[in-house]
């Protein structure tokens, strides 16, 4: 404390005394401000200042290259019309319900796995430390690392299913990947398997924040395993979940790359998430309106879905 | 509008772009073919060009399809940093010259005499507004069969001259054990299969009709129906690992003898070149049953930028060696693919190269040379991957009829008009 209140003593009178030290600390003081304005400005532009002109694009028709004449709310309308469009399925109609299907078992198995491998992992085990990198591994590996690997071991020809008839299991049938109603299955399954690890580690971190004499307290009490973990470490890790989740959020709605990697966008296009939709539609088919109006509905859903969750769980914390 | 962005992109970005101002002496070239053959290919144009003193700056962006290419190429045009030329694919020169960012090779076209050896379905592609804007380097031609000999030997098959003929083959081989037909199971493989089953069931003149003028009574007419039952009836011959397969893995299947046969554009015939199969002896390429005499191509082209008067002499250069018929022959013969022009000699030319020559000739005097639909030469990329995706969708079973197909079709190219 003394230390303190001396430097503050000490510094004062210099202010006053040489104005050019006056400058030199003035300068200080913005210095973080300064260092930081390129990447805030970087930010502004490239981040924000893009959301808004994609905004813009979408109310155009532009096709190959960006139009900016404003001609209506064309592109949504079709959007809208794909909405409804489930048999034959159209290619909206496909990414929104695989997006649905995708994000739901994506970051639901890659929690409930996580929390169970971090558990188990905590029980003081021998080789803690050869076993944890072991499933944290996968999260170092690019999603089209993933993808590939995962296509040759799930393809019928080449990976498991092949293997097991060469071993005389010949009645063994898997071929998800190949099956229109299956295949966004097989990208649940990459995906579980890349980031479940890394949400293992997360939930061992906040298990090993946990105070052990909440624990002996309430093992005093008499509560079994079960009730200590349901009634007390689940509760306690709620900011984990929310990290987690958020993460995993984000990983869900960027999946772009798996699913190419994974399956090429599938049989008949039946893999597809809105950022393949949105991708294809962009660049491939020169249809820049319609590309835009998906990704600011993409924008908007996420939005939707992580701005309540953020509003529920931070107002909590002044408690 | 376009343009106004572009010229003050241009402007604002004027550091950069004095910056790239590349060498005179220089050709910038984008394009995507960098796999063995035809990175080989296109050496013998870069030979050429050094040889009248021009050098040669790669821009190579690698992915099959240029999709990739693509990209790079519209940032690059909105930086208002023009490379000579890119390797583009139809309708994207057309759109590229729309925006007016293409150069004016007419000059050259007279003197070389491309408006009488450049077939005149290319032209509609090379030529916007009556001005040259892109050199055409090769014609592909997508209604083929590639066939392992000595499977077709086994099975003592012939050449199938009808449709009928050639399911009764994909029996034979079916019979026999052997995976009659290889697919990928990809939109655009099934869609490029379709083209030719469309030419096969209703003729020329239904092809043009349906799949060029995208004729809407042609598109939902009952010959269009029986096209997507004839395609049905193909799914039923390949193996039931075929969906996602890439194309060139289904040309291994034909090569190995796995397979009996492929639909597949020309550029099939470099994957025979590369395991050491010589056309007639080791396979067999025949025009698709019932499309002999039309030719449905797509077509590779160097798109001419409007680049800064002192580099257009390279770029004259670079266009007048890249069609000319000494390149167009070794380029072809590398590429597997025929040469843009009619009056090249077919002399270096394997048998199926012979037979691509000759047919291309025939149906560009006789009015049956065709875009492909599948391959971006029939409509515009957006009209194209709707059409790939119904077919797609069709042959993976989201569509589960063929007069659900035809409704769909004509769906779905009225809403990407």
């Amino acid at each position: 404390m003394s230390t303190v209140a001396e430097t503050q003593i000490k510094l004062t009178p210099e202010h006053d005394a040489r104005p050019g030290a006056s400058v030199r600390s003035r300068l200080q003081d913005l210095l973080p401000k300064i260092v930081l304005a390129p990447s805030f400005a970087a930010t502004i532009v490239f981040v924000y200042g893009f959301i808004l002109w994609t905004i813009y694009l979408s109310f155009t028709n532009s096709k190959t290259f960006p139009s900016y004449d404003i001609t209506g709310a064309r592109a949504y309308q079709r959007l809208w019309r794909w909405t409804f469009e489930s048999d034959p399925p159209s290619s909206w109609y496909t990414s929104i319900t695989n997006m649905g299907i995708f994000g739901f078992l994506y970051i639901a198995i890659c929690l409930a796995l996580g929390l169970f491998l971090a558990i188990l992992l905590d029980q003081k085990i021998r080789g803690e430390g050869v076993l944890r990198p072991i499933y944290l591994y996968p999260m170092a590996l690019s999603f089209i690392v993933t993808g590939v690997a995962w296509k040759w071991f799930l393809d019928p020809g080449l990976g498991l299913e092949q293997t097991l008839h060469q071993w005389g299991w010949t009645s063994f049938h898997f071929d998800w990947i190949k099956n229109k109603d299956f295949v966004i299955y097989t990208v649940v399954i990459a995906g579980v398997w890349q980031a479940s690890g890394f949400i293992m580690a997360m939930f061992l971190a906040g298990l090993r924040g946990i105070d052990g004499e909440i624990m002996k307290a309430a093992q005093i009490d008499g509560a079994s395993t079960f009730q200590l973990y349901r009634r007390i470490v689940i509760p306690l890790l709620r900011p984990v979940f929310l990290s987690a989740f958020i993460v995993l959020a984000h990983l869900a709605i960027k999946s772009y790359d798996l699913v190419v990697a994974l399956t090429s966008g599938g049989p008949g296009g039946s893999a597809w998430l809105p950022s393949n939709f949105m991708y294809e539609f962009t660049f491939k088919r020169n249809e820049m309106a319609v590309g835009s109006a998906s990704a600011v509905i993409m924008l908007m859903t996420l939005t939707a879905i992580i701005v309540p969750y953020l509003y529920s769980e931070l107002r909590e914390k002044p408690r | 509008m376009l343009r106004k962005l572009l010229i003050g992109t241009a402007l604002a970005t004027s550091f950069a772009f004095s910056a790239h101002a590349a060498d005179v002496k220089e050709v910038q070239m984008l394009h995507w073919w960098t796999s063995g053959g035809e990175a080989a290919a296109l050496n013998v144009l870069k030979q050429d060009l050094a040889k009248e003193g021009y050098a040669w700056k790669d821009v190579p962006v690698a992915g099959g399809g240029g999709d990739a290419a693509m990209t790079a190429l519209k940032a690059m045009v909105a930086a208002g940093n023009y490379p000579t030329a890119s390797q583009m694919l139809g309708y994207t020169v057309l759109d590229y010259a729309a925006a007016g960012v293409m150069g004016d090779l007419t000059e050259t076209a007279k003197k070389e005499g491309w408006d009488k050896s450049v077939p005149a379905a290319l032209q509609k592609f090379s030529v916007y507004d009556g001005k040259w804007v892109a050199a055409p380097v090769n014609v592909h031609s997508v209604n083929w069969l590639w066939i392992n000999k000595a499977v077709m030997d086994k099975i003592g098959g012939t050449e199938p001259k009808t449709f009928d003929d050639f399911v009764a083959l994909l029996d034979k081989a079916k019979a026999a054990g052997v995976t009659p037909l290889a697919l990928g199971g990809q939109n655009w493989q099934e869609a490029t299969m379709f083209d030719s089953v469309v030419l096969s069931t209703g003729g020329p003149e239904f092809y043009k009709k349906a799949m060029n003028d995208l004729d809407e009574a042609s598109l939902k007419s009952d010959t269009m129906k029986k096209s997507f039952d004839n395609l049905a009836k193909l799914v039923t011959y390949v193996d039931p690992n075929f969906s996602g397969r890439d194309w060139n893995l289904a040309t291994a299947m034909v090569i190995k003898g796995d397979a009996l046969v492929q639909v597949m554009g020309d550029w099939a015939k470099g994957e025979f070149h590369a395991a050491n199969k010589t056309p007639g002896t080791d396979f067999l390429c025949y025009r698709f049953p019932g499309t002999d005499g039309s030719v449905i191509y797509n077509s590779d082209m160097f798109g001419m930028f409007n680049v800064p008067d002192d580099r257009k002499a390279a770029q004259v250069a670079l266009a007048t060696a890249t069609l000319s018929k000494s390149f167009q022959s070794a380029f072809n013969v590398v590429k597997g693919s025929v040469p843009a022009r009619t009056d090249v000699p077919d002399t270096d030319f394997d048998a199926c190269g012979k037979k691509g020559i000759a047919d291309l000739k025939k149906a560009n005097e006789g009015g049956t040379l065709f875009g492909s639909l599948a391959q971006g030469y029939g409509a515009p990329p957006a009209v194209a991957n709707a059409y790939k995706d119904v077919v797609s969708k069709f042959v993976h079973g989201q569509i589960k009829t063929s007069d659900e197909a035809v409704t769909e079709l004509v769906k779905a190219i009225d809403d990407a008009k």
